[in-house]
């Protein structure tokens, strides 16, 4: 009988996908280029005038970092699932909320650290600056890792699923409101001029009820979908 | 040794009975409302036996996929030193059986007890008993058999130092060259050596093997099969779904068949 | 919420509590009609016309009965999906399962009525307040269950499934509520609260209620008869086998 300590769990799976990040690195390179191209499109549509690009800067980038989140979600549980490996971790004596925190962390650091490591570009070229563009990366980097958690809820319930992709996405959306309402609106009130902390906390607020909450409900949409 | 021990034992249908047929197969039947008694009466016999306590039982498990009913009323006790040859028919269950042994899959009806306790109560410390190979392999192609052996010893708290996990693959049969080659360049053959080599490292009692020996060639599975003995010999248990006869001693096979 | 005055676990089973269910709906049924009409008849006709929205507002009698029941729905649909996982009982998620097409379609009412009140008061045909706007998000999620469970070909999967889904849903109905009304806030002036109830006088107080009342017994009858409907589709299935009481599916075979 042998068992593995949390810990050690824990740094195995993390550390098994961040070394299949290192095999594979065009999966990173896609999060990043799939929000520069997206946020491009907007002056592209919306015409180039500075002042209503400031005006949507903070909506379009938010909403292209969730849409990113979004989209690399497939890559979360699927490839685990279909190799067999999703069905060990679920055997390993330890509790599986832990494991998918690992997990969705891993997968944070390749498809949501880049995007909120690259931020502060995008928000140049959106016409943000000083204390607005800090409070993006803030806000990005308080969200993007929700928006991860919440959104591997709706992965593991639709795991295997044909069209799944479009299903996740109508399922997990209404979920990533809030967090989108409060990182939008941290920067739009910086840009105001009043202040982003409210918005901050209950970003904050928003990472510790899901870190709490999600997990678990991941653990128990993994097990019903691997029965 | 279940069977001999327990010949003639227990011919009441109200607490159990057990019978071997000719063939080799045998079935335990255990009324589910009784099985306290007939559990209580078993563990004491063998506990009066000296046997170790390690032991797995069905009581009365059913189950089905999704509307289809696969088996119902199975009950089978595994002791340490015997393997359970879960065959039947494509079709017939067998996955879902073994896969209701991990908890994996929920049963219709009935318990499976780890040394008396209801595994659903046990969770993680029966999930630390086992070890199971399915199926699917559970490794990834993008990674050498070397870092998949390491990490899944890891992960099941075995012994994972490069060395150990080298001896375990050339056990198995693959060669130095093929350790630092990223797996999806070998074989079927070589990646289901690969997933089972798994079994030379872990030092856990109860293994579930999904039809183990597809896919191996003559060599690899005597190799499996010397590897089966050995971990029976030393008291672990095997539950082994399969088509295939397996080279073994009669007197520590027990035959499960999954009828529709 | 239905049978919870009889002694449910006689009815638990599934092909007891279809007969049931049989004979109750005629009785909530016609419940249903009588309430709602007497509902509608004094809000459109004895309730005053209202001062600064002349009689467009007549609406409401609608639009906020409609709400309240989307919303309530929802929770109890949640509840249903709760019992169905924690004791793993079919009956729990068919009910779950039974609720939530009346669930969306009041939503859809809700927002359809809604917007028909905006048109001719705001002149616009959607407003985006912070009501309206969190009706919305929640008939994106009770779309978001109805497709789970139709994408899933497994039953006990789909059941499971969109159990969790409505439960992680309910928790975000609250936290959409606040988080809305919080946006409505902070983009004060770009829109203007359509749902801010004029001064109420009796008859309209009445009426609502009444509408309320008549809007639920509409709901458990429907939601009796689609249990039914569950009920005989997922009889129809062998495992199920043995002797069917239930004349629909003896009939098929």
């Amino acid at each position: 009988m042998s068992q593995p300590s949390l810990s050690e769990a824990l740094r195995g799976v993390v550390r098994r996908d961040l070394l299949l990040a290192m095999r594979h690195r065009s999966d990173v390179a896609m999060s990043v280029f799939f929000v520069v191209i997206v946020a491009s499109l907007f002056p592209l549509g919306v015409g180039p005038e500075p002042a209503v690009l400031r005006m949507i800067a903070s909506g379009v980038l938010w909403v292209t970092a969730l849409l990113a989140c979004l989209l690399s979600l497939g890559r979360l549980f699927t490839a685990d699932y279909l190799d067999g490996v999703l069905e060990q971790t679920l055997l390993i004596p330890q509790p599986l909320g832990v494991l998918v925190v690992g997990k969705v962390f891993s997968h944070w650091v390749i498809s949501g650290l880049p995007v909120v490591l690259l931020s502060p570009l995008l928000g140049l070229q959106f016409g943000l600056s000083g204390e607005s563009l800090w409070v993006l990366t803030l806000s990005l980097l308080l969200g993007t890792p929700t928006l991860s958690m919440i959104g591997a809820i709706g992965a593991a319930l639709t795991l295997g699923l044909r069209g799944s992709g479009l299903l996740v996405a109508l399922l997990v959306l209404p979920l990533f409101i809030p967090v989108l309402i409060f990182g939008a609106g941290a920067v739009t009130n910086s840009l105001a001029g009043i202040g982003s902390e409210a918005n901050l906390s209950l970003l904050g607020a928003c990472f510790l009820f899901s870190l709490t909450f999600a997990p678990w409900a991941t653990a128990v949409a993994l097990r019903i979908a691997l029965e | 040794m279940v069977t001999s021990t327990l010949r003639g034992e227990n011919t009441d249908s109200d607490t159990g009975v057990l019978y071997e047929t000719p063939d080799g197969i045998e079935k335990a039947f255990a009324n589910s409302k009784t099985f306290k008694s007939s559990t209580l009466r078993q563990f004491l016999f063998f506990s009066s036996r000296g046997i170790s306590r390690n032991m797995f039982q069905t009581v009365a498990l059913s189950g089905s996929r999704g509307e289809r009913l696969l088996f119902s009323d199975i009950s089978v006790t595994v002791t340490p030193g015997t393997l359970l040859a879960v065959v039947g028919e494509n079709g017939s269950g067998k996955t879902s059986f073994l896969r209701m042994l991990c908890g994996l899959l929920s049963p219709d009806n009935g318990t499976i007890l780890w040394q008396g306790k209801d595994i659903r109560q046990l969770k993680e410390l029966y999930r630390a008993q086992l070890t199971y190979v399915g199926h699917l392999n559970g490794i990834k192609d993008e990674l050498t058999p070397v870092e998949n052996l390491t990490v899944s010893a890891c992960l099941a708290g075995d012994e994972s130092a490069s060395g150990v996990v080298q001896k375990a693959l050339e056990a198995v049969g693959l060669g130095r060259p093929i350790h630092r080659l990223p797996t999806r360049v070998l074989s079927q053959g070589q990646k289901r050596r690969v997933a089972l080599a798994r079994l030379w490292l872990t030092t856990r009692p109860l293994w579930l093997l999904d039809e183990p020996f597809a896919s191996l060639d003559d060599t690899a599975t005597s190799y499996l099969t010397r590897h089966l003995q050995s971990h029976l010999s030393h008291g672990g248990m095997v539950v082994v779904a399969t088509h295939q006869e397996i080279d073994l001693p009669s007197d520590c096979i027990q035959h499960l068949r999954l009828t529709r | 919420m239905s049978a919870t005055g009889i002694n449910w676990f006689k009815y638990s089973s599934p092909q007891a509590f279809h007969p049931l269910a049989g004979r109750m709906i005629p009785w909530f049924a016609a419940a249903a009609a009588g309430l709602i009409v007497v509902g509608l008849y004094v809000g459109f006709f004895v309730a005053p016309t209202d001062v600064t929205q002349g009689d467009a507002y007549r609406i409401i009698f609608v639009h906020v009965p409609a709400a309240w029941m989307s919303m309530f729905l929802y929770v109890i649909m949640a509840v249903w999906a709760g019992i169905g996982l924690g004791l793993n009982a079919r009956p729990s998620f068919m009910m779950a399962q039974a609720i939530a097409p009346t669930g969306a379609m009041f939503t859809f009412l809700a927002l359809f009525t809604g917007s028909m009140w905006g048109k001719p008061t705001w002149g616009a045909w959607w407003v985006w307040d912070a009501r309206l706007t969190s009706e919305l998000i929640l008939l994106f999620q009770y779309i978001g269950i109805i497709l789970l469970r139709s994408s899933i070909d497994d039953l006990r999967r789909a059941d499971r499934a969109s159990a969790v889904l409505a439960l992680v849903g309910v928790i975000n109905v609250p936290i959409i509520y606040f988080s809305v009304k919080w946006w409505n806030t902070l983009h004060q002036g770009a829109s203007v609260s359509i749902t801010a109830a004029p001064s109420m006088a009796g008859s309209m107080v009445t009426a609502m209620l009444v509408m309320m009342v008549g809007f639920w017994m509409y709901s458990i009858a429907v939601t009796l008869a689609r249990v039914r409907c569950v009920i005989v589709e997922r009889e129809r299935q062998p495992s199920w086998g043995k002797q069917t009481s239930i004349p629909d599916v003896a009939e098929a075979r």
